[in-house]
């Protein structure tokens, strides 16, 4: 007989104590031992986890009001430029922005020391921080500028607000051309020097649940080191299903997540500064998303191994910078993780940009809370879409 | 002997002196150049594979004609802390001295095997990767 659960009773079992919790990568094995169908009678919910360099990041600040009032145009934290084009005492800092005086790539390659994503990893870890802004003055906001220190607890709120996190998967980066390139991929050596690939594979959340049948708007999740939910699909959510010529179904891609959650309950462990030389800046995040063993369908997908779960191989000096066609097929996160692929005959050395040491922390804490009975399981209030939308990216023309 | 790293530092005096010369001709030290810098005020830095009978005897030379000389291996530093073991770094490292520990998929450092090419430094993303001398 099939296994069925509900969201209500799985959180019945997590207030009792009795829930069965697994992390993604355990449930490989489970399966491979004993099986579908016993790990879907056996197992309640399924955690995932990744931490990544995740470009589309950013927190929502709100200031308490000074004396006089000011109606904030132009700010900057620790220099670094925020977006003031909202209500008076609210900016937005986006994990990409830098300095208006860093060289950037003009003394090429970059280094790109310090962005918005070093400012949100030292305002969650309580670094004082130095903020200046500036405003035209009206009638009720008077004051013009202002310059002070701020730390994350002297602030009303600071929302984590992600418009796109949590690739679902992604391209396995490398360079065709004779010199070395530098991008958001890392550094990539010539003539086919090195392979980077950036996912947790087999515990990246949304390559466990590829058809959204369980993750919507209201999912709660582990952002950061604390909670936060997803609140809309992420932007570029193009969600597809990959094939090889002979039709071999190699996995899904193409979704993305839409992420918020409190600043102030995060930990900077799992929200870092990110620099690529040559690039820019970011943030790593670290985002885990529970999955409940609602059938055994939802389990059977949450259990494919890295061996079944391909990245499609993109040559970045020519074919993904001009979007042109790249037919240098795909690759196992099996044979990524082992150190090493052949590419059109050759043998390359391979890394990755996103750490699955941590994504295997991030599915474990995850576990813990809800084990701990501190995690209760939302139903969504809308499953995101998925490739049978047929959602298609526009190309943007000029 | 097996080769060990050391790093020297020349005052601008020094730099113009041929002193690794009298290092191989008098001590009869075997030297591997790993990495050498001189820098705008014409001090300079000097990385060197050294192995041989006299080494010892070849450290005193140095240090007597006012070399700073100071092992290499307490320069290179990983900040643990830092470091996710994303892996960015190794299949950068051209010389093995980072590389990923497999199947737990954490990145770990060989000092003995760093020739100093500060790529890491460049590439880590976390900028858990130092150099100090």
């Amino acid at each position: 007989m099939s296994i069925e659960r509900t969201y209500a009773e799985i959180n019945s079992k997590i207030k009792s104590g009795k829930v069965v919790v697994v992390t993604a990568e355990e449930l490989v094995t489970m399966v491979k031992d004993k099986g579908i169908t016993a790990a879907a009678k056996e197992v309640d919910v399924v955690t995932t986890g990744t931490f990544g360099p995740m470009c589309s990041s950013g927190v929502f600040l709100n200031f308490g009001h000074s004396a006089p009032r000011m109606k904030i145009q132009k700010a900057w934290l620790n220099k670094v430029p925020a977006y003031g084009g909202i209500a008076a005492a609210d900016v937005f800092l986006g994990a990409t922005e830098m300095p208006e005086d860093d060289p950037l790539n003009s003394s090429y390659p970059g280094e790109f020391r310090y962005g918005g994503g070093h400012v949100i990893e030292d305002l969650v870890a309580r670094k004082p921080i130095k903020y200046k802004a500036i405003a035209y003055g009206t009638d009720c906001y008077p004051r013009k500028e202002i310059e002070t220190e701020i730390t994350l607890d002297d602030i009303n709120e600071a929302i984590l607000m992600n418009p796109r996190n949590a690739y679902q998967n992604y391209n396995c980066a490398v360079n065709l051309s004779s010199r070395t390139i530098y991008t958001y991929m890392g550094l990539l050596k010539p003539n086919l020097g090195n392979a980077h690939y950036s996912t947790a594979g087999q515990l990246s959340p949304l390559l466990k649940d590829p058809d959204f049948r369980t993750i919507g708007v209201g999912t709660r999740i582990f952002l950061g080191g604390g909670i936060g939910y997803v609140v809309w699909n992420g932007t570029q959510h193009f969600p597809d299903r990959l094939y090889d010529k002979n039709g071999k179904y190699l996995g899904p891609s193409g979704g993305t997540l839409s992420v918020l959650g409190d600043l102030k309950q995060m930990n900077p462990q799992w929200l870092r500064g990110t620099s690529f030389l040559g690039y820019g800046a970011t943030l790593t995040v670290g985002i885990g998303v529970p999955i409940p063993v609602l059938n055994e369908e939802i389990i059977r997908y949450a259990a494919v191994p890295d061996e079944e779960l391909y990245a499609p191989i993109m040559d970045y000096s020519d074919a993904y910078p001009n979007r042109k066609p790249c037919d240098l097929g795909f690759v196992s996160y099996a044979e990524l993780k082992s150190g090493k692929i052949t590419v059109n005959g050759k043998e390359i050395p391979t890394a990755s940009m996103s750490s699955y040491k941590k994504a295997r922390e991030v599915a474990g804490i995850l576990k813990q809370w809800i084990q701990k009975g501190d995690f209760l399981l939302s139903q969504p209030a809308q499953l995101l879409p998925n490739a049978d939308d047929g959602i298609k990216a526009k190309v943007l023309k000029g | 002997m097996s080769p060990k790293k050391i790093v020297l530092r020349f005052t601008k005096t020094l730099s113009e002196k041929p002193i690794i010369y009298y290092l191989v001709k008098d001590y009869d030290l075997v030297v591997n150049i790993v990495k050498a810098n001189i820098n705008p005020h014409k001090e300079g830095m000097l990385i060197l594979e050294l192995s041989g009978e006299k080494y010892e005897q070849g450290l005193d030379y140095l240090r007597s004609q006012g070399v700073t000389v100071q092992p290499l291996t307490q320069e290179i530093i990983r900040n643990e802390e830092r470091c996710s073991s994303c892996g960015a770094c190794t299949a950068i490292c051209p010389s093995g001295a980072l590389y990923m520990e497999r199947p737990n998929m954490e990145v770990k450092f060989d000092g003995d095997k760093c020739i100093v090419c500060q790529l890491c430094l460049k590439t880590c993303p976390l900028r858990a990767m130092e150099v100090r001398f």
